[in-house]
């Protein structure tokens, strides 16, 4: 279990003050001059070293991801663009970052965009997350009535602006590219790849999208050194990370802990237990609601970091553990996360336009049993039919859980479907 | 240049190519519904899906720039999967209804569904519909048949330049929309062609013809002087529908509206047989009575007291045969600008288009002179739209204050203004001298006017002064609205020794100095100011001339005759008949050709090959065709002030312009559409 002395969030739960004077005794802020002395290339290459992959699902490694940057600037201006759009059904740990603690994003997004050279960062915040930006505003006017952040950031000699944009709620605008348009002013579409935002980004400049958390533990990384941070969880899945548990728990909660820690254990520990106890168990869903789901046989062993969950054929994503007990209809569950992405597609490309509401109705009478056994099959023919073949993710986000159903509880859905024929024949008769 | 792996077979593509081109380059054939080689990349429709090598999923082709050492699969089956894929997710909310579509024979989806697509459907749930949109009266939509691939969406935006049609809401719903009124674009037919499905249908063809009953014959465009390359298709002798052809040079593959659509004028107002005036009414009558009453009128008269004007719709065949007769008879008195234009004919480049019309691509300031392009060529407007988004192209304009759908810097009015220019005291100055390739565009508007020869002149010391001519180009531009001019020019149909021009023809005619005048085809001129004279209207549509006329003799309209047409490029081009001309109807040099025997000045050629030789004896130009042959840059235009007035377009309704759109039912509806602002038939919020 994580000691509190290693964890990075101090004041995730808000039990202090998440101004700037509660910020700078917690240490943010501290010296951050210092930091940005080490130069573009150190600070990338320590972020390297730490092994810090992305936070906001594809854990792609940061430092690298940030390296991408031009380092000399063609003329045109550079941004860092902050992903706080979290829609992801599960996920809350953004929240918590900006609401409580949110001077550490700030830092962050002073350390991160100096070394990627951006010359301003966006925040694009999630429209209903309303408190959440009230709090990042205020927080924007003490950094820069503070000096730490517009001309001459915190005594660096570098200037560096920071806005906030509110988003207006829409799940896709949490795609990197949709996110880009969406800040343009234009419908939250996903835009061809390539050419990448680190070539032609946000208003045709070079722009790097990184998830909240993500920027928020940097600078701690860079105060700590990487040795430290890759010193939590396995090879290839370093540091600490926040788990958002949710579902049939005892206490929900957000917690940090470290990399690697085995499902059961987070589940026990931090969130008070599955309802019923562990054997209650009935499955989870380890890294929010697009990942596909674990059954009970597997999430007693299971490590929670990216490798290991891809192992299981499963993801970390954003690492939020939807837990559910052995009282979910599990068909029906998965039946409302299919609605959901068929909500939220945004209609661009043909096979998730159409494909995601063809994947819920076919749901929906799986969840009754009122279709065929073959369909199953169909089904599953129809989630690989989408996923990989969109412009964005949420392709494969839509055919994941589905898949996730049919590989694990695929018993069940025959169960139904035989059942509701026999009471249909019952009923004839 | 790129070296890439196709399906096991090297090959080298310029870069800069998508690997959908570089698949079309090797031969390989991609489905695709999306894209579009004219508009932007969409990348939506997922039909172009190729494996790449190293690739974890597949690519979609049409949105990949080549790359040095890619290996790129199209024949696997995870491409077959992914195809069958999206072919399906396509189809499913499809309504199959090809029975009753109009884009049945002729769509993508239809031919690509054939090709690449499951022979049964899995979806059992119920489909989606879409409710119809308003588009205007030429434009029919059945959107439920829409597969979103947003080309109309690009293609208004892009080319036409109006941003009137959008996608809205997401997912499922997501549907093409317009803002419940008419597209206002003079190229908004092109929508229905660039509709892969029948999601977009023309709407005066709605039901009327499928594609496999049509013939298809290649011709050229008369409604303006642009020459645009079109397909008729015919049924019958009924034009059923034009077509745009692909000319790279000329409309791309793009047409207008009027174009397209005023070919059902072509079935209205038909003169199908002579007519003679008889005790103030025009009666039918036969051949030898027309002749008849032709030749006694001109038994005895003088050359000087006969005329002819030639209409804006002329092919080059019967003006000549028409000239040669005339001066046989020994009248000089011919004119082939009804509009008055003071247009000088001593050199081919002062009145032909020097740069040619793809010349505009490479241009880096531009200045329009009495001109509105969108209205007088609406494929020219779109060349400069298109080098305007290309390049930040500096655009200036003096005359009519009009939306051209890009920037431009509106400098004034009339001549004042273009001598503001000329002599550096404008702003628009220096762009033009700064520019490398400047270019100026004088319209009718200018030159129509009786200081015409003086804005000729003044605007050729333009050109000079700004160094619009060198070498290897000719900046020097004169935009025609009438599709004969150029041909007629170049074959001299204008006065002669001692001849009277447009003018002093009606001038006289006034006075009773010409005694009779040959209408080919002329509906434009003043007919009041005709006089007394004796009348003759050579011509297809019962129009201005032939309410006139004494004597009325039935042409061929442009689908319905062999005939060469020269546009304002000077590009000779050849149009050909889709249809016989109806009832007695003959084509128009025929017509001629036996007049001039029955008057005693029979001319030397019996059928179209020999006439076109004695053409091309005459006037060289008319020898290569679709060939631009340039002029010399010599002094031309008159000595003169300018007027105060400033320049109008000689163009007031894009609609209608001449005889055949005058008479087409669906050109009225436009006109009552965009010009008369009234939009009966919207739907949704309209009462």
């Amino acid at each position: 279990m994580l000691s509190d002395k290693d964890r990075i969030f101090t004041n995730l739960y808000g039990q202090h003050d998440w101004g700037i004077d509660g910020a700078r005794e917690r240490g943010i802020w501290d010296d951050t001059k210092s930091l940005l002395a080490l130069g573009r290339e150190e600070i990338v290459e320590q972020i390297k070293g730490s092994g810090l992959r992305g936070r906001g699902g594809a854990g792609f490694p940061a430092g690298i991801k940030w390296s991408f940057m031009p380092k000399e600037s063609d003329g045109r201006p550079a941004y860092l663009v902050v992903n706080a759009d979290e829609s992801e059904p599960g996920s809350c740990k953004d929240r918590e970052i900006m609401r409580n603690d949110p001077h550490r994003l700030l830092e962050g997004c002073l350390v991160a965009g100096f070394a990627m050279g951006a010359q301003a960062c966006y925040i694009y915040i999630r429209g209903e997350y309303y408190l959440e930006s009230q709090r990042l505003e205020a927080a924007v006017e003490q950094a820069y009535a503070g000096g730490f952040l517009g001309k001459n950031a915190c005594g660096s000699g570098y200037d560096y602006d920071l806005y906030i944009h509110r988003g207006a709620g829409a799940y896709i605008c949490g795609e990197e590219t949709a996110l880009l348009e969406s800040l343009e002013g234009k419908k939250g579409q996903p835009r061809l790849k390539p050419p990448f935002p680190a070539a032609v980004g946000l208003y045709g400049c070079p722009t790097t999208v990184t998830n909240v958390e993500t920027i928020a533990v940097s600078p701690t990384i860079l105060r700590r050194g990487p040795d430290w941070f890759a010193g939590f969880g396995r090879q290839n899945n370093a540091g600490t990370k926040i788990y958002s548990i949710s579902g049939h728990v005892n206490k929900p909660c957000n917690v940090e802990e470290s990399m690697s820690i085995p499902l059961k254990e987070l589940i026990e520990k931090h969130a008070g237990g599955v309802r019923g106890g562990w054997d209650n168990l009935l499955a989870v869903i380890p890294g929010g609601s697009s990942v596909p789901m674990l059954p009970k046989s597997i999430c007693d062993t299971v490590l929670m970091d990216f490798d290991a969950l891809r192992e299981v054929k499963s993801g970390l994503g954003t690492a939020a553990v939807i837990v559910m007990d052995k009282s979910t209809d599990i068909v029906e569950a998965i039946a409302r996360l299919s609605h959901f992405y068929m909500h939220e597609s945004c209609g661009q490309c043909t096979p998730c336009r159409e494909g995601t509401g063809w994947m819920w109705r076919v749901m929906t009478r799986m969840v009754k049993g009122e279709a065929d056994v073959d369909e199953i099959d169909t089904l599953l023919d129809v989630t690989y039919q989408v996923e990989g073949h969109t412009i964005c993710a949420l392709g494969d986000a839509a055919a994941w859980p589905i898949q996730g159903l049919i590989r694990h509880f695929r018993p069940e859905m025959e169960r139904r479907i035989l059942e509701y024929k026999k009471s249909k024949q019952a009923a004839a008769e | 240049m790129p070296k890439l792996t196709i399906d096991d077979r090297e090959i080298e593509v310029p870069s800069g190519l998508t690997v959908l081109q570089a698949c079309e380059l090797a031969g390989v054939e991609i489905p695709r519904f999306c894209y579009h080689e004219r508009l932007s990349v969409a990348g939506n429709c997922r039909m172009c899906l190729v494996e790449m090598e190293r690739a974890p999923k597949p690519i979609a082709s049409c949105a990949m720039p080549v790359g040095e050492g890619m290996v790129i699969k199209t024949d696997t089956p995870t491409v077959h999967k992914a195809r069958k894929g999206v072919m399906e997710f396509l189809l499913i909310n499809h309504p199959l209804d090809c029975p009753i579509c109009d884009q049945g024979g002729e769509c993508d989806l239809q031919d690509q569904a054939m090709a690449f697509g499951f022979d049964r459907g899995r979806y059992a749930e119920n489909k989606r519909a879409v409710k119809e949109k308003f588009m205007g009266p030429l434009i029919k939509t059945i959107m439920t048949r829409c597969i979103q691939c947003t080309r109309c969406v690009r293609f208004s935006t892009e080319i036409a330049g109006v941003e009137e049609i959008g996608l809205v809401n997401r997912g499922e719903h997501a549907e093409i929309t317009t803002l419940e009124k008419a597209v206002d674009s003079e190229l908004s037919g092109n929508l229905v062609d660039v509709c892969p499905v029948g999601a977009l249908t023309s709407k005066p063809y709605a039901f009327t013809a499928r594609p496999w009953e049509l013939r298809k014959t290649n011709s050229v465009d008369v409604m303006d002087a642009v020459g645009s390359n079109i397909r008729v298709d015919t049924r019958g002798r009924e034009v059923m529908r034009v077509q745009p052809r692909l000319h790279e040079d000329i409309n791309e593959e793009w047409i207008s509206d009027k174009t397209r659509h005023a070919c059902d004028g072509l079935g209205r107002q038909r003169i199908d047989q002579p007519y003679v005036r008889r005790d103030g009414k025009l009666v039918p009558a036969s051949w030898e009575e027309a002749f008849g009453a032709i030749a006694s009128k001109m038994d005895g008269l003088a050359g000087e007291k006969m005329a002819a004007i030639a209409g804006d719709l002329c092919d080059a065949e019967s003006m000549f045969a028409l000239k040669q007769m005339m001066n046989g008879l020994g009248s000089e008195n011919l004119d082939c600008r009804q509009d008055g234009a003071k247009l000088d004919a001593s050199t081919r480049a002062a009145y032909i288009f020097n740069s040619s019309i793809a010349g505009i691509e490479a241009a880096d300031a531009v200045l329009l002179v009495g001109t509105n392009p969108r209205w007088e060529a609406p494929l020219i407007n779109a060349r400069l739209r298109k080098r305007f988004l290309a390049s930040g192209l500096k655009i200036g304009m003096i005359g009519p204050q009009v939306d051209l759908t890009y920037q431009v810097e509106y400098l004034g009015a009339g001549g004042e203004t273009l001598k503001d220019v000329a002599e550096g005291r404008s702003s628009f100055s220096d762009i033009l001298k700064n520019a490398e390739r400047p270019m100026i565009i004088v319209g009718m508007g200018a030159l129509a006017r009786t200081d015409g020869g003086a804005v000729l002149a003044l605007a050729r010391k333009l050109a000079d002064e700004f160094g619009m001519v060198s070498d290897d180009w000719n900046g020097f531009n004169v935009l025609h609205t009438a599709a004969s001019r150029v041909g007629g020019l170049d074959l001299g149909f204008l006065p002669g020794e001692g001849g009277r021009d447009l003018e002093s023809i009606l001038d006289g005619a006034g006075k009773g100095e010409i005694e009779l005048v040959y209408l080919l085809g002329a509906d434009e001129i003043g007919m009041n100011n005709l006089g007394k004279a004796f009348v003759v209207y050579q011509g297809h549509h019962g129009d201005a001339g032939a309410h006139r006329a004494d004597v009325v003799l039935p042409g061929a309209a442009y689908t319905e005759k062999n005939a060469t047409y020269v546009n304002t490029e000077g590009r000779v081009q050849l149009g050909r008949l889709a249809g016989f001309p109806p009832g007695d109807a003959r084509e128009d040099w025929t017509i001629i050709r036996a007049l001039s025997a029955q008057v005693g000045e029979g001319l030397p050629y019996d059928n179209l090959g020999q006439l076109r030789q004695k053409l091309i004896e005459a006037h060289a130009v008319f020898a290569a065709i679709d060939q631009v042959q340039p002029g010399s840059w010599t002094d031309f235009g008159a000595a003169g002030d300018l007027e105060a007035a400033p320049f109008a377009s000689p163009v007031a309704n894009f609609y209608m312009t001449d005889p055949i759109s005058r008479a087409s039912d669906t050109m009225a509806k436009c006109t009552e559409a965009f010009v008369l602002g009234k939009q009966e038939g919207a739907t949704g919020t309209d009462g």
